[in-house]
């Protein structure tokens, strides 16, 4: 963080030294104040976290062995190494529920963002063909749920689903079927309930990659002979991909480690790692094996996560 | 009108919004169901909203998410912004990619991870769990989203104008505040705002981080949801619907006018 001066700030050249020293120092602020802020809450945590996934279970209050100190900081680290353990990634990798918990909460995550992508896609299409005139309207209905409350969204659908609930009554009433539907309480509820609540994920990247698009391409793909569906699959989908790529990571990525949907959708029948690592922060309150199921997590999504990173520093250079 | 737009396109659209909206418009329906069934309606009545109002517990959820919701709000849209200006303007300085890295992976970090990751800083570091560590995590989470907002804001600004008030003799920091600071206000104010209902939306971070004495309402709200449906939290979820949705109104309608503002003067600048 030293040549910082050097790069801002065009046109000092013309300004006092005293002057360009304070820009400096301004512009060091800047950038500083966020940096610091993110470095000890965001990235020091997840030392923390890794460091107790490594120390042991105890009955007392914090529920762990070892703790570093802030003030020893990275020696403190060190220090307490030798006490270290792996006896919880043994114990995740010995009992199936975990492995279980991880391979079904990605393929989740895997079918809902398809899911989200299928009923996203011709939304996205119809907005970004919509009349400029409307498109400003159109996109701020698409934002508009994403103002309110995630819980709130997840819990309407509990009335909806639930085997007396709206759903059901309206099939019973219109004959279309004799007995109720079970759905609340199982995997299709919580497919409902991701596709719901991250639609808006999907939607406003494609849109974004659908409207700059050039449609006379497709006219004159038309004017050769080529079939709509044709069309479709040689230009535009290969087209929107940045935006189809940008709108999956960002599904796919919290649904992994969603909660709230399977908690309250999905019941106590389904398995998700959310879930388990809640329970067992909350209810086993087994700190050490909860850090532990963190750090796999995490790692298992490093992948996308620095698929989206990439992405965003793509799309930021692109706008320039 | 544009003749490209087929019925498909429309049917899609139409299909879409329904379905993003037919869940919330039936809850607040039913939050006005005079039965306690919340899915059998048994005529109209308000007394869900009189008995939420009798609901102490409620109330005092209520006052410590407002209050925590303005704070970290408020500072995370300082930090957000200053993020912002460092990713859009300062392109070389050693730990770059760290910086954005560290921007955009709270963006979708599963909240359950962010939560338990905070909640064994604050214990390290020797913190109680309350007020304070929700406003703290609410702050690093939510200024991530403020500095991807004003930074889509920052990419598109025309930077002739700041070289042009420099040139003329400001000092940057005069440039910042007169020039830059009013162009990405209302980038910056709809920071705020999505910080704030993210700040009020939260339920996974805040149950890590919060403590007792500091349970806020979608903590309060999770509580009585795992119990069964009600009338009062659908009350009560209309309530929260209506305040951000009379808050969104109020910002497009003052961006609007600005804009018009802003058309009016550049016409009588031209005509001047």
């Amino acid at each position: 963080m030293t040549d910082i001066a050097a790069t801002a700030a065009p046109s000092t050249e013309t300004a006092t030294l005293p002057a360009k020293l304070a820009t400096g120092f301004v512009n060091r602020l800047v950038i500083i104040v966020p940096y610091l802020w993110l470095l000890f809450f965001f990235l020091v945590p997840f030392i923390i976290v890794f460091k107790i996934s490594l120390s042991q279970t105890a009955i007392s209050m914090p529920p762990y062995t070892p703790v570093i100190g802030f003030k020893d900081g990275v020696s403190g680290f060190f220090a307490g190494v030798r006490e270290l353990n792996f006896d919880n990634y043994t114990w995740l990798t010995q009992d199936a529920l975990y492995f279980n918990a991880y391979v079904t909460s990605l393929v989740i995550a895997g079918i809902s963002t398809i899911l989200t992508l299928i009923v996203g896609y011709p939304i996205a299409y119809g907005m970004a063909r919509a009349p400029a005139t409307i498109r400003p309207t159109l996109l701020m209905l698409v934002i508009l749920p994403f103002w309110t409350s995630f819980l709130i969204r997840v819990y309407a659908w509990i009335g909806i689903l639930k085997p007396e609930g709206l759903l059901n009554q309206v099939l019973l009433a219109t004959g279309l079927i004799s007995q109720p539907l079970v759905i609340l309480n199982t995997y299709t509820a919580i497919f409902i309930g991701i596709v719901y609540s991250y639609l808006p994920f999907m939607v406003l990247p494609l849109y974004s990659s659908l409207e700059k698009m050039d449609y006379s391409l497709i006219e004159a793909a038309q004017d050769l002979g080529c079939p709509p569906a044709g069309a479709f699959w040689k230009i535009t989908f290969p087209l929107s991909l940045p935006g189809v790529v940008a709108g999956c990571l960002l599904v796919f990525i919290p649904a992994v480690g969603e909660f709230v949907i399977p908690d309250l959708l999905g019941g106590s029948q389904t398995l998700m790692i959310g879930k388990t690592l809640w329970n067992e922060f909350f209810s086993n309150r087994d700190w050490p094996v909860s850090s532990a199921v963190a750090v796999i997590l995490l790692l298992v999504l490093t992948i996308p996560i620095m698929f989206f990173q990439q992405a965003q520093a793509k799309a930021q250079e692109q706008s320039k | 009108m544009n003749s490209t737009w087929s019925r498909f396109n429309i049917t899609s659209i139409v299909l879409g919004f329904a379905f993003l909206y037919l869940p919330i418009v039936l809850l607040i329906v039913f939050s006005f169901n005079e039965s306690k069934l919340v899915t059998v309606w048994g005529g109209f009545s308000t007394k869900w909203y009189v008995s939420l109002f009798h609901n102490q517990g409620l109330m005092d959820a209520t006052w410590v998410t407002a209050r925590v919701g303005v704070i970290s709000a408020t500072v995370a849209t300082v930090l957000g912004t200053l993020a912002a200006l460092t990713l859009t303007r300062f392109t070389r300085f050693r730990g770059r990619v760290l910086f954005s890295g560290m921007v955009f992976a709270p963006l979708v970090m599963p909240e359950v991870i962010t939560g338990l990751s905070l909640l064994l800083l604050f214990v390290a570091v020797g913190l109680d769990r309350g007020f304070l560590t929700v406003t703290l995590a609410h702050i690093t989470l939510t200024m991530c989203f403020v500095a991807v907002v004003v930074q889509s804001r920052l990419v598109s600004f025309d930077r002739s104008l700041e070289e042009a008030a420099m040139d003329l003799g400001a000092p940057p920091v005069k440039t910042f505040f007169q020039i830059t600071l009013p162009v990405i206000l209302p980038a910056i104010i709809s920071g705020w705002m999505l910080a704030f209902t993210l700040s009020l939306d939260d339920l996974v971070i805040a149950s890590f981080t919060s403590g007792p004495g500091a349970t806020t309402l979608p903590m309060k709200i999770y509580s009585q949801v795992r119990l069964g449906v009600t009338p009062e939290i659908n009350a009560a979820c209309t309530i929260l619907i209506a305040v951000v949705a009379v808050g969104v109104i109020i910002a497009s309608i003052a961006n609007k006018r600005r804009e018009i503002q802003r058309q009016l003067d550049e016409q009588a600048a031209q005509r001047g």
